[in-house]
């Protein structure tokens, strides 16, 4: 058995910059995981509803706007409506630090703000990654 | 694992998503489960879409769906990207150009990394074409890579195959003239509404004109502008005339049998590599035998007959 790591990353709302999102894409893609990338403007119906198609162990939310403590939460409201809890969700953007804590305690296993190494996220991914 | 195949069959997403994983990664359950789906497949009619990079193929395919949706038949979608040789990872993104369709409940997509399969294709698409097929999917797309000359296998699965070319190539079409420009069923020349079409056009034609004079059919060429949704619907009465041809002249089982063939060839090489490569009781010994062979003990016809009379004893 061939097991890889499956990981969506999506971009959530009206922010166009994707730019960080294609970097982390890429540092996953080298670490050996099979990227699914959606582009720009997903609602968290589109992105859950392709989370499940794709079969993903992973979604990788990335948000610039400022609109993360809705749009985050949205999904991981979505994920576990639709059974989806073995599913590990993880976050980056412009996240204020204070406001972490209240985005892992509603789902968001990983919060990565600017900054963050990209190898960081891989190994919190290859540890935490439920499935 | 009777409930994932029965969940398949009633076309839940989630059973369909799983499936395919479990095949992907080669695991046992999925040997079982399409032991169960195999009887209800047969009434998809598969259609491949094929081209160099950048020529549109993920767009058209999203266009193409939005008419087949209008005619109330249910979609699925393959699209494979490589994987990395070195990585072993893969950025799939042939969805970026299909996000219209993600809301839609009668349309399934999957992106699949090529995993080491050369020829265009990825091992498990056989397994998904199957999964697709049983789950009630009226039409399925096959996505290949972004081709050159020689990744032709997409015959070996579809029904129907489409190659997609783009104004511009240039003489490149020349250098095509084996390969990929062997295999159409239908020409498309995707964005043409730019520069250079009539010359793309006419070199498709007269390459047409050569291949064809052997053929009952004449291989339409068709021009379409994704973006525009021009040609799109056309397009598709071509594909609809292509499946009653196959019908009438008895060629679908023909078509059914070279793909149920390669599928057979697949699963036993992955078994027999699995058995090589994978399996505790022969990897020392095939490990011993490269060390050998670099050394200049053993050569490698040598070696290969070693390993395989141990298998087949």
């Amino acid at each position: 058995m061939e097991r890889r790591i499956r990981v969506l990353v999506a971009k959530p709302g009206l922010d166009g910059h994707d730019r960080g999102a294609k970097i982390v894409a890429r540092a996953l893609r080298d670490a050996g995981m099979e990227v699914i990338y959606t582009g720009l403007h997903q609602t968290a119906e589109m992105i859950v509803e392709t989370a499940i198609q794709e079969d993903v162990d992973v979604v990788g939310l990335s948000l610039l706007s400022g609109a993360h403590m809705t749009l985050f939460i949205d999904v991981t409201k979505l994920l576990k409506e639709k059974g989806m809890e073995d599913v590990l969700v993880v976050g980056g953007g412009i996240i204020p630090e204070e406001d972490a804590p209240k985005l892992k305690k509603a789902g968001v296993a990983g919060v990565f703000g600017p900054g963050t190494h990209c190898g960081d996220i891989v190994d919190f991914i290859k540890k935490n990654v439920k499935r | 694992m009777k409930d994932i195949s029965s969940k398949v069959l009633e076309g839940d997403p989630r059973a369909i998503a799983r499936l395919i994983t479990l095949a992907e990664n080669n695991d046992p359950v999925a040997a079982s489960a399409m032991k169960d789906i195999h009887p209800h497949t047969g009434h998809a009619h598969v259609i491949g879409i094929t081209g160099v990079m950048g020529s549109g193929k993920s767009t058209l395919i999203s266009e193409l769906t939005r008419v087949y949706r209008k005619q109330g038949k249910k979609v699925g979608i393959v699209a494979i990207d490589p994987t990395s040789p070195f990585s072993g990872g893969a950025l799939l993104g042939d969805r970026i150009r299909m996000m219209e369709l993600a809301m839609d409940e009668g349309v399934f997509i999957r992106s699949l990394g090529t995993r080491g399969m050369l020829g265009g294709l990825a091992s498990a698409v056989y397994d998904v074409v199957e999964i697709f097929d049983a789950s009630g999917k009226d039409v399925i797309f096959v996505e290949t890579v972004g081709v050159g000359q020689a990744e032709v296998d997409i015959i070996k699965i579809a029904d129907t195959t489409l190659v997609v070319m783009v104004p511009g190539l240039g003489d490149s079409i020349q250098t095509l003239k084996a390969g990929i420009m062997e295999i159409a069923d239908i020409y498309v020349v995707n964005k043409a509404d730019r520069e250079g079409v009539e010359q793309t056009m006419a070199e498709v034609q007269s390459l047409v004109d050569i291949s064809c004079s052997d053929k009952a059919r004449k291989i339409p060429i068709l021009q379409t502008v994704s973006k525009e949704k021009k040609g799109i619907v056309e397009l598709v009465d071509e594909i609809e005339k292509h499946k009653k041809l196959l019908e009438k002249t008895k060629k679908f089982e023909a078509h059914r049998r070279i793909r149920y063939e390669a599928e057979l060839v697949e699963i036993i090489r992955k078994r027999l590599m699995n058995l090589v490569f994978d399996e505790s009781k022969f990897k020392d010994k095939v490990e011993s035998l490269i060390d050998k062979i670099s050394c200049k003990e053993v050569d490698p016809y040598t070696a290969a007959d070693e390993i395989l009379g141990k298998i087949l004893k």
